[in-house]
């Protein structure tokens, strides 16, 4: 078992999102997180999809992704050197207290306070997962009032780019569709 | 596979179409596309939000719409007129009800890979999501049961869609495809040119040849295999391989064996052909699976009827797997070789390079196997000697089958339902050709039977087609009996009246110690039932009647026939593998020897009743079996 990181590029049609959703109720795949985004392309969104399996099992996702019909490429960039980031928002309870050791915290972190209040910062961390861990672990005996966090995004180092050349938006077609994902 | 836009050119210059720009409404525009297609005749059921398209095709005469009685009816015949012909069958239904009533036609096509495309009205644009009238969200039902479907959002992108949804549907791995269509999108107008240029999808590029690679480790293993044997399955066919296979076998001297949607991959008269393979295999043709080095899979996917227990299956082989869909490959089981590719393609690059070796040690083999099956058949030639398990003067079903596949001459195109009637067709009768078997056994369909009957019949009009069926799943589906009418579509039905559920009886026999819960039927008179709707009927009970019956009905020639073949009501389907156990651990029917000294053994019993039961024999599948030995 291990951390398996997949990027997939899918075009924008309606209902992708509820068919890659699907494949993995369908197919009994747990995963860990799926987060979904624009591209520089026009009718591309870009899927980051972490899961925690053995290596045949990732394949096996890999090679169900391809039989959507809209989904254009799909890589493992475990097996490439590649930048992972995840980022939280992490709404923490201070008073005029304790609000210096959150803030010093945060320093130490590079985490940067987006809003605060009289009884709340809101804290904005970005880093690879275990860092984020590891932050809501140290702020949690201050209070945790509420957290969200985006789910891994990750790009390849270097020339490690996902192929999608030779990708040609069919005619008319993305300004008439709404609702993508 | 067609060429797609060879497929469309050919269409458009037969119904002498232009290209020029014209004012159509969506309605007329899906007209014009399913024309461009090929398509001649449409199965479906009007109502609301399709309406406007039923109104746009009495301008389109080429297009021959079939009525059915139920949408369920609809989605069967299009997969059985495509099963027949490996074209795209079509169905056609409204919104809501209509569309969910196709539901298990699009999962049965589904699931043996057969390439229909259903078009739904949907309620107007504007409504969608609001829980209008008989609004269903017919694209969210059957997103895991079609290979692509979409939803029509602007009269502009329609005519792509279809062109996408007919392309998606009978390339790669074939498959259904449902296009929803608003009202009003179908009630706009546009000016209309047909787009002539391929369709691309950047996301779909099915494989076509093998890689070189993967194409020399397989000419490697079969040159080092000395017990190969190749496993032909329904991807054969769908590619047209057929010839391509026979070569194979013939010049590498491999024996093969077919998987239930396999059987026409080879003609099964071939003398490497082995029959079928699986849970209702014969039991030569799992022993062979089970103790050879090297198997060969050929567009088959490894289903669990045809693998029993995953951990003992083929333990010591080494294995090839070809097939168009990547995610095939090591699915259910791990091989060493595995080629992505259209099968067409890989066995002519096989075929390239195999060499021949003789590998009689293992066909002597297979005949011993073979030899011992035999001792147990019980369909025999009328004046041979019987096997004592044929209860005097009572039809089988079984024989009934042989009969037809004799009377028939081999030659029909026969569409089954799903149970005990389906494994004696698949037993008994042989098929020669490609597409001459169709049957749902992926998701086994009851009530596929007549309806697909129906559709193949419509699409092949010159071929003898026989609809077997059970008397549970004919009543499943039996109004389609009025669409066979009205369109006087020449099927002639075979109905193995058992007055039970038979496929499950025989698991409540076998699993269930005999308690026949809920499968004992009280049936409707199938001849009056068929004469109500003015179709000709005949009751057979017994074997002497099948000759004259089969060859009246065969002569008749315009509209539907049946008959009703009252056969024994405990027989069962052997040999089994019960779910999950080895696929080598088969429940046989006993030799003659071995029931005459059972029959003995129980009246002995019989005289000594107060004597505990012997202890049932231990794990052998066989034990699992109830107090009878039957039939
Ligand atoms: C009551 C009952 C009992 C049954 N008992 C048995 C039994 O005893 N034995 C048995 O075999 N089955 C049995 N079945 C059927 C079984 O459930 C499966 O449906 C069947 O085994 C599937 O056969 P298949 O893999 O050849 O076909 P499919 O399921 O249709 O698979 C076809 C494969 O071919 C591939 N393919 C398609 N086109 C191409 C191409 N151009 N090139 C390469 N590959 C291609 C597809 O990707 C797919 O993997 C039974 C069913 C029922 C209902
Ligand atoms: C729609 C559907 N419901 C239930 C089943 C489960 N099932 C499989 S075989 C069978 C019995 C079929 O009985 P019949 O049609 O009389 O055929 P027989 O087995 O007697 O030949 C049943 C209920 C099924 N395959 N399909
Ligand atoms: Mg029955």
């Amino acid at each position: 078992m291990a951390k398996h990181i997949l990027a997939a590029l899918v075009e924008n049609r309606p209902g992708v999102l509820a068919r890659v959703s699907n494949l993995f109720r369908r197919r009994s795949f747990n995963i860990d997180s799926l987060s979904v985004g624009r591209t520089q392309r026009e009718n591309i969104s870009r899927m980051t999809i972490v899961m925690e399996s053995d290596t045949a099992e990732a394949d096996r996702l890999v090679k169900n992704l391809y039989k959507l019909v809209d989904v254009v490429h799909v890589d493992h960039l475990h097996s490439q050197p590649s930048v992972v980031r995840d980022m939280a928002l992490v709404k923490v309870s201070a008073s005029s207290d304790n609000r210096r050791e959150v803030i010093q915290l945060c320093d130490i972190f590079r985490a940067r306070i987006i809003d605060v209040s009289a009884d709340s910062l809101v804290v904005e961390i970005t880093g690879e997962e275990e860092k984020l861990e590891h932050f809501t672990e140290l702020v949690r005996p201050f209070g945790i009032v509420e957290m969200v966090r985006t789910g891994v995004i990750a790009l390849g180092r270097g020339g490690h780019t996902l192929k999608d050349e030779g990708y040609k938006p069919n005619r008319g077609r993305s300004s008439s569709r709404r609702n993508v994902l | 596979m067609t060429d797609d836009t060879t497929a469309a050119d050919r269409a458009t210059e037969e119904a002498g179409m232009n290209t020029e720009a014209v004012v159509l409404t969506g309605a007329e525009i899906v007209c014009e596309c399913l024309l461009r297609e090929g398509v001649d005749i449409v199965f479906g059921y009007p109502g609301g939000a399709i309406l406007p398209t039923y109104d746009a095709l009495t301008k389109y005469p080429q297009l021959h719409h079939v009525l059915t009685r139920h949408e369920q009816g609809a989605s069967h015949m299009a997969d059985g007129y495509a099963r027949a012909t490996g074209k795209v069958g079509v169905a056609m239904a409204t919104s809501g009800p209509g569309a969910t009533n196709l539901v298990t036609g699009i999962a049965t096509a589904m699931m043996d890979s057969s390439p229909i495309v259903c078009i739904t009205g949907q309620v107007p644009t504007g409504a969608i999501g609001t829980d209008a009238f008989q609004e269903t969200d017919v694209t969210g039902i059957t997103l895991p049961i079609t290979k692509h479907n979409y939803l029509v959002t602007s009269l502009d992108e329609l005519a792509e869609v279809m062109r996408e949804a007919f392309h998606i549907a009978r390339t790669g791995r074939p498959g259904p495809v449902l296009v929803d269509i608003p009202k009003d999108i179908q009630n706009q107008s546009t000016n209309f040119v047909y787009p002539t240029e391929p369709v691309t999808l950047p996301g779909y590029k099915p494989p076509r040849v093998g890689r070189a690679d993967q194409v020399d480790a397989a000419l490697k293993l079969i040159r080092e295999s000395r017990r190969p044997i190749i496993l032909a399955g329904h991807g054969i066919s769908m590619s047209n391989a057929n010839r391509e296979l026979a070569q194979l076998c013939e010049r590498a001297q491999i024996p093969v064996a077919l998987t239930l949607l396999g059987k026409g991959a080879i003609s099964e008269q071939h003398p490497m052909c082995l029959g079928m393979m699986g849970m209702h295999g014969g039991a030569e043709v799992n022993h062979a699976i089970q103790q050879a080095d090297l198997l060969i899979a050929l567009g088959m996917r490894f289903d669990d009827r045809v693998t029993g227990n995953l951990a003992t299956y083929a333990r010591n082989s080494r294995k090839i797997h070809v097939d168009i869909d990547p995610s095939e490959i090591n699915k259910n089981v791990n091989v060493d070789v595995g080629i992505v590719g259209d099968l067409g393609e890989v066995l002519r690059q096989l075929l390239d390079r195999v060499e021949r070796r003789p590998n009689d040690a293992w066909f002597d083999r297979i005949a011993e196997w073979r030899a011992d099956s035999e001792l147990r058949e019980i369909v025999r030639p009328a004046d041979a000697p019987q096997h004592p398990a044929v209860p005097e003067g009572k039809l089988l079903g079984a024989q009934v089958i042989r009969d037809l596949f004799e009377f028939t001459g081999g030659n029909a195109v026969t569409v089954t339902d799903v149970g005990q009637h389906q494994m004696w067709e698949a037993q008994y009768y042989q098929h020669e050709r490609p597409h001459s078997l169709i049957t749902s056994g992926g998701l086994g369909t009851m009530g596929f039977g007549l309806p697909a009957a129906i559709g193949a019949k419509m699409a092949r009009p010159d071929q003898e087609v026989w609809a077997i069926v059970g008397d549970g799943g004919f009543q499943m589906t039996s109004m389609e009996l009025a669409t066979a009418v009205q369109e006087q579509v020449n099927v002639h039905i075979a109905v193995i009246n058992n007055g039970f559920l038979g496929m499950v009886r025989q698991w409540q026999e076998f699993f269930y110690e005999e308690r026949y819960n809920q499968t004992p039927m009280v049936n409707p008179d199938f001849c009056k039932l068929a004469e109500a709707y003015g179709i000709p009927a005949a009751r057979v009970t017994e074997r002497g009647e099948i000759e004259e019956a089969v060859n009246r009905n065969r002569a008749l020639t315009a509209g539907p026939t049946l008959i009703d073949f009252v056969v024994e009501k405990e027989e069962i389907v052997f040999p089994m593998v019960p779910a999950g156990a080895d696929l080598d651990d088969m429940i046989r029917r006993p030799t003659p020897e071995e029931f005459e000294r059972k029959r003995r053994e129980r009246a002995a019993a019989a005289e000594a009743p107060e004597e505990a039961a012997p202890e049932p024999e231990a794990p052998a599948a066989a034990a699992t079996v109830g107090t009878r030995f039957g039939v």
